[in-house]
C-alpha cells in the first residue's frame, strides 16, 4: 500500500511540481531586475489558460506537428518517473539506466525539431537547426559526466548512483566535482538556459527553442511548455540527487519522505537561485562560441574519468 | 518438405534457385514483365529457402558442411556453415527477401528503358554469391565467389549506363575493390605458406605455431583488404559514389549486407583463424571505428544527395560495428573473455540492425526518387502529404538509425556503449584514454545522426514542396510498400526483443575459436538486458511506457479541450507572401555543423555576383554562392600515392628502350641470376 503511494508520487511529482520551479526561477530573475515579477504560480495559470484556448494549425503542417506535443510530454513524464526524486525505493531496472534516460529525451528532441520544420516557416527551421546542433554536441559531455558517476558507483542505474553517493569515499571527490561542472554545462544546454539560449526571448536572432514553438498554439503550446518545465525539473533533480544525494529517503516511512521532500526542495531552490543568478549576470553567448563550451564540458568529464582510481 | 530444407539440400536448393533466376532471366530478356517476375521471383524463393536453412542452423546450433564435386585436388568445393556463417546468411537472405519483393514494383520504371534481363541476371548472381562468400570453406573458393560478388555488384552499379557519372563511379569501385582483393590474396597466401593448406578448417587448427609478427602482417593485410569492402576511412572513397549509382533496391543490399561481408571476414580472421591477438590490433580497430563513425556522420550531414547521404551513414555504422569488435579484440588480448563476448555481441547485433534499417531507408529513398526523378534533397519538400505511408516507414527507419528507443538501433548502440564503458573500467591508462575517446566519438556520432535524420526527414517530407519535381507525386505501389512495412516491423521487433536476440548473438560469439568456453558478460531474460551487472535496461518497457503514456495524455487532453475549436490557417509569414524559399534547406540546416567542424571538413565557399552594369557595380543582377567540401583524402592520401607511383614508373621507363636485343639481354641475365640462385 505504501509502496503504491510512493510510486504515485514518483510518477506525478515532476509534471505537478515542474511549473512551480519555472515560476520561482522567473521570480528570482525579476527580483534581480528590480521588478516585482509575476506570482510563482503564474506558469500553472498560463497552462490553464492555454488549455482553454482554441488551437490554430498551419495548412502546411502534417500529423507530425499535431502528434509531437503528446509524445514530447509523455516522454518527459516517463523519464520523470524513472529518475531518483524523493526516495530510492522506487528504483527500477527497466528504464533507470542513464543512457535510456538520455536517449528517451533525445527522442523528444527529435520530434520537437521535426515539428519546428513541419510548418515551413523561416523561424521553425532555423530553430530546429540550432537546437539539433546544440543537442548533438551536448551528448558527449552529458554521457561522459554521468559515466564518471557510473564508474565510481559500479552501476549505470541512476538510483544506484544516488545510493552510492550517500556515502561515497572521499578519494572520488575530485572526479565527482569535475563531473558536476561538466554536467551543469550540459544541463544548461539541454534545458535551453543561458548562455545557450534565452528562455524569455522572441527575438529571431537569438532564439533557439522558442523558435520551434512559434507555430504552436492552444493545447499544443500548453503541452510543449509543460514538457519544457518538466525537462527543467528533471535536470535539476538529476543534478541535486546524483551529485548531492543526502537526505533522499531510503525507506518508506512518512517521516523519511517528508524529510526527503524538504531536502529536495532546498536543493532545487539553491540550483534555481544559481541559474537565475547566472542568467542575470552573464550575457548569452554567440552561437558559434557554444561548441567551445560543450567541448569543454566533454574534456572536463574525460579528465574526471581519468582521475578515478 | 521443410525438414529437407534444414539439411545441406536446403543450401544447394537456395543456390540453385539463384542460379536458375540468373540464367533463366536471360532467356526472357525480350519481355520486360516476364523477366521482372522471373528475376525477382527466383530471388524471393532463393532467399526464403536460405532463410529457413540458416535459421535452422542458428536455432539448433549445429554447423553444416556441404560438399560439392569433391575430389578435385586444389579446389574442393566445400561450403561450411557454422553459426557465424549462418548468421550472415540469415542477414543476407532476410534483406534479399524484402528487397526483391520491393524490386518487383521498383524495377517497373526501367521498363522500355533498360534491359531487365541483365538486371535480373546480375541481381541473382549478386545475392547468391554473397551467400557463398559467407560460407566458402577454403581460400581459393572464397576468392572466386568474392570476385563474382564484386563483379556482379560492379555491373549493377553501372546498370543505368546512360549516365556518365555512374560509369565513373563504377570504375572507381572496380579499381578500389581490386586493390582490396590484392591485399586479401596476399594474406591468404601467407596463410598457405604457414599451414600448407587452403582449407579454412586446416588453417585454423595449424596456426598456433606462427609467429606474432607474421600473424600481424596477415591481420593488417586482411584489415585493409576487407576494410576496403566495408568502407572504413580512408579506404571509403568508392562507397559514397558507387552505392547511390545502383538501382535503389540494389543500393539497399550493397549498403545493408555487401559491406558486411568485409566485417564477416575481419571477425573470422580476428576471432577464429588467428590465435594470438596483440593489444594493438584491438586498439587499431577501435581507433578506425572511432574515426570512421564520426567522420562518416559528419560527411553525411554535409551531403544533399539523398542516396549518397545514406551511403555515408553506412560508413558511420561500419565504424560503430568496429567499435564493438575493436573493444572485443582488446578484451581478448587482455584475457577478459567474457567482456570480449559482450563487445563482439554488440558488433554482431549492430550488423543485423544496420542491415535492416539501412535497407529500409534506401527503399524509402528509392520510392521518393522513383516518384520525383531527382536525388537532390533540396528539390523535395512536403512529400508526407503525397506519400504518407512511405513517409511513415522512413520515419521509423530514421528513428532506428538515430538509435532512439525502442527501435533496434538503440539496443545495439546501448550494448556497444556498455562494452566501451567496461573497457574504461577494466584496462590500463593508455588504452583507457582510447576507450574514453571512443565513447566520446560514439556519443557525438549518435547526436549528429539524430540531427542528420531530422534534416533528411524534415527537408524531404515536411513543409511545402520546394520545386516542380514534387508535382504529380503519388504513393508507390503495394509491393514496394510491403517491402518497407516488413522491414519497419523487423526494426521494431529486433529492438523490443533485445533480451532474446542478444542471447542468440552471445552463442554465436562463443562458437568462435578464440572465445571458446567463455562466459558472456551479459545475462538476459525476456525483456531485461543485463550487461555485466553494470547496467540494465528493458526496451519492451520503454515501448509500452511510450504507448501507454501517450494514450493517457491524449485521452486527458481530449477530455479537457474537447470544447475548443481547431482551425486551419496559414503559417505566420511576417506579412509577406509565403514561398517555399522561406523554408530551411538541407544545406542551411547542416551549415552550422559544417562551420563548427571546418577544421576537419574543409568547406570552401565561392561567391559570384553578376551586375546589371559591369562598369557600375552597384546593382547586382544575381549572385551565386557555391559551397563545397574539399576532398581531404584525395589531397593528402590518394594524390601523394598516385604521384609516387607515377614517379617510379617514370624511373623504370629508362630501362625500356624498345630495342628487342636489349630485352633478350634482360631475359638472359635473369635466367643466369636464377641459375646462380638455385645452384648456390
Amino acid at each position: 500500500m505504501v509502496s503504491i503511494f510512493a510510486w504515485i508520487i514518483q510518477i506525478i511529482f515532476i509534471p505537478v511540481m515542474a511549473p512551480l520551479f519555472i515560476g520561482i526561477t522567473r521570480k528570482i530573475k525579476a527580483k534581480f531586475q528590480n521588478r516585482q515579477g509575476a506570482s510563482i504560480f503564474q506558469p500553472y495559470r498560463d497552462l490553464r489558460k492555454l488549455f482553454h484556448k482554441d488551437e490554430i494549425i498551419s495548412n502546411d503542417a502534417s500529423w507530425i506537428f499535431r502528434f509531437s506535443p503528446y509524445i514530447i510530454l509523455a516522454l518527459t513524464i516517463i523519464v520523470g518517473a524513472s529518475i531518483p526524486l524523493l526516495s530510492l525505493v522506487t528504483q527500477n531496472n527497466f528504464l533507470g539506466d542513464f543512457l535510456v534516460v538520455i536517449y528517451l529525451l533525445a527522442l523528444g528532441t527529435f520530434f520537437l525539431a521535426l515539428s519546428g520544420m513541419d510548418t515551413g516557416g523561416g523561424f521553425g527551421g532555423f530553430g530546429s537547426s540550432r537546437e539539433m546542433t546544440v543537442a548533438a554536441l551536448t551528448e558527449g559531455g552529458l554521457i561522459c559526466s554521468l559515466l564518471t558517476l557510473a564508474l565510481v558507483s559500479h552501476t549505470t542505474n541512476l538510483f544506484g548512483i544516488a545510493n552510492f553517493g550517500l556515502n561515497a569515499p572521499m578519494r572520488y571527490l575530485p572526479s565527482i566535482i569535475l563531473a558536476f561542472f561538466s554536467f551543469i554545462i550540459s544541463m544548461l544546454a539541454e534545458t535551453t538556459r543561458f548562455p545557450f539560449d534565452n528562455p524569455a526571448t522572441h527575438l529571431e536572432l537569438t532564439m533557439i527553442h522558442e523558435a520551434m514553438l512559434l507555430e504552436h498554439s492552444g493545447k499544443g503550446l500548453a503541452m510543449m511548455e509543460w514538457a519544457v518545465a518538466n525537462k527543467f525539473l528533471i535536470f535539476l533533480a538529476l543534478a541535486a540527487n546524483l551529485f548531492f544525494p543526502f537526505g533522499i529517503a531510503v525507506s518508506l516511512s512518512f517521516q523519511s519522505m517528508l524529510i526527503a521532500l524538504i531536502y529536495f526542495v532546498i536543493k532545487i531552490l539553491l540550483l534555481c537561485f544559481g541559474i537565475a543568478t547566472l542568467e542575470s549576470i552573464t550575457a548569452k553567448f554567440r552561437f558559434f562560441r557554444l561548441p567551445d563550451l560543450l567541448f569543454t564540458s566533454f574534456v572536463i568529464s574525460a579528465i574526471a574519468i581519468g582521475l578515478i582510481f | 518438405m521443410l525438414n529437407y530444407l534444414f539439411t545441406s539440400f536446403g543450401f544447394v536448393t537456395s543456390v540453385g534457385l539463384f542460379l536458375a533466376g540468373a540464367v533463366g532471366v536471360l532467356l526472357f530478356n525480350k519481355n520486360d514483365k516476364l523477366s521482372n517476375w522471373w528475376g525477382n521471383g527466383m530471388a524471393i524463393l532463393g532467399s526464403v529457402v536460405a532463410l529457413i536453412f540458416s535459421s535452422n542452423v542458428l536455432i539448433t546450433k549445429t554447423p553444416q558442411t556441404i560438399e560439392l564435386f569433391s575430389g578435385a585436388q586444389f579446389l574442393s568445393w566445400t561450403f561450411r556453415v557454422d553459426l557465424l556463417s549462418a548468421f550472415f546468411i540469415f542477414v543476407i537472405s532476410l534483406l534479399g527477401l524484402f528487397c526483391s519483393i520491393y524490386g518487383l514494383g521498383y524495377v517497373k520504371h526501367y521498363y522500355n528503358k533498360y534491359n531487365l534481363g541483365v538486371l535480373g541476371f546480375f541481381y541473382n548472381l549478386f545475392i547468391g554469391s554473397m551467400i557463398l562468400v559467407a560460407s566458402a570453406g577454403n581460400t581459393l573458393l572464397f576468392l572466386i565467389v568474392w570476385e563474382i560478388m564484386s563483379l556482379s555488384s560492379y555491373f549493377l552499379v553501372i546498370y543505368e549506363h546512360r549516365e556518365e557519372e555512374n560509369i565513373k563511379a563504377g570504375l572507381l569501385y572496380f579499381v578500389m575493390t581490386h586493390i582490396g582483393t590484392a591485399f586479401i590474396i596476399f594474406s591468404f597466401l601467407l596463410l598457405y605458406k604457414i599451414t600448407g593448406s587452403f582449407d579454412f578448417e586446416v588453417i585454423k587448427n595449424n596456426m598456433s605455431g606462427a609467429s606474432v609478427f607474421i600473424q600481424s602482417v596477415i591481420f593488417i593485410c586482411a584489415l585493409i583488404g576487407f576494410g576496403t569492402k566495408a568502407g572504413i576511412i580512408p579506404f571509403h572513397i568508392w562507397l559514397p559514389k558507387a552505392h547511390p549509382a545502383a538501382p535503389s533496391h540494389v543500393s539497399a543490399l550493397m549498403s545493408g549486407v555487401m559491406i558486411k561481408t568485409g566485417i564477416y571476414m575481419v571477425v573470422r580472421m580476428g576471432f577464429d583463424i588467428l590465435p594470438s591477438t596483440p593489444l594493438w590490433w584491438g586498439a587499431l580497430v577501435l581507433a578506425i571505428g572511432a574515426v570512421s563513425s564520426l567522420l562518416g556522420v559528419l560527411y553525411a550531414l554535409s551531403e544533399h544527395d539523398f542516396k549518397r547521404l545514406l551511403a555515408y551513414h553506412s560508413i558511420e555504422n561500419i565504424g560503430i560495428i568496429l567499435l564493438g569488435a575493436g573493444s572485443s579484440l582488446v578484451f581478448l588480448s587482455l584475457g577478459m573473455k567474457s567482456l570480449a563476448v559482450l563487445g563482439l555481441l554488440a558488433a554482431l547485433y549492430h550488423t543485423i540492425n544496420h542491415a535492416v534499417f539501412k535497407a529500409l531507408l534506401f527503399l524509402g529513398a528509392g520510392s521518393v526518387i522513383s516518384q520525383t526523378h531527382t536525388r537532390n534533397i533540396e528539390d523535395y519538400g512536403g512529400l508526407i502529404k503525397y506519400m504518407p505511408q512511405t513517409a511513415f516507414f522512413f520515419l521509423i527507419g530514421s528513428m532506428a538509425i538515430s538509435a532512439l528507443p525502442p527501435f533496434n538501433g538503440f539496443a545495439s548502440e546501448w550494448l556497444t556503449f556498455q562494452s566501451l564503458f567496461n573497457g574504461v573500467a577494466a584496462v590500463g591508462t593508455l588504452i583507457k584514454l582510447l576507450f574514453i575517446l571512443a565513447i566520446g566519438s560514439l556519443a557525438f556520432t549518435s547526436g549528429l545522426a539524430v540531427m542528420c535524420f531530422v534534416k533528411v526527414f524534415g527537408a524531404t517530407f515536411l513543409a511545402r514542396p520546394r520545386s516542380a519535381h514534387v508535382k504529380g507525386v503519388h504513393e508507390v505501389s503495394g509491393v514496394m510498400r510491403f517491402g518497407m512495412a516488413a522491414l519497419s516491423l523487423v526494426a521494431l521487433i529486433l529492438g523490443v526483443s533485445a533480451g532474446w536476440v542478444s542471447n542468440m548473438f552471445a552463442s554465436i560469439a562463443i562458437s568462435l575459436n578464440n572465445l571458446k568456453n567463455a562466459v558472456p558478460a551479459i545475462s538476459t531474460n525476456l525483456s531485461i538486458v543485463n550487461a555485466n551487472n553494470f547496467a540494465t535496461m528493458s526496451l519492451p518497457t520503454a515501448f509500452g511506457a511510450i504507448v501507454i503514456a501517450t494514450t493517457i495524455i491524449s485521452v486527458m487532453v481530449y477530455l479537457v479541450t474537447r470544447k475548443q475549436k481547431v482551425t486551419r490557417s496559414t503559417t505566420w509569414d511576417c506579412g509577406t507572401n509565403l514561398t517555399p524559399r522561406m523554408e530551411i534547406t538541407s544545406t542551411g540546416f547542416a551549415r552550422s555543423i559544417v562551420v563548427i567542424f571546418k577544421g576537419i571538413l574543409r568547406p570552401s565557399q565561392q561567391s559570384e555576383v553578376e551586375y546589371r552594369d559591369a562598369n557600375l557595380r552597384y546593382f547586382p543582377k544575381n549572385s551565386t554562392v557555391d559551397f563545397e567540401l574539399k576532398d581531404v583524402y584525395a589531397i593528402f592520401f590518394y594524390k601523394p600515392v598516385q604521384e609516387f607511383i607515377l614517379k617510379i614508373s617514370e624511373k623504370t621507363k629508362k630501362i625500356q628502350s624498345g630495342n628487342i636485343n636489349l630485352y633478350i639481354l634482360y631475359i638472359f641475365l635473369v635466367l643466369i641470376g636464377l641459375l646462380l640462385f638455385f645452384v648456390i
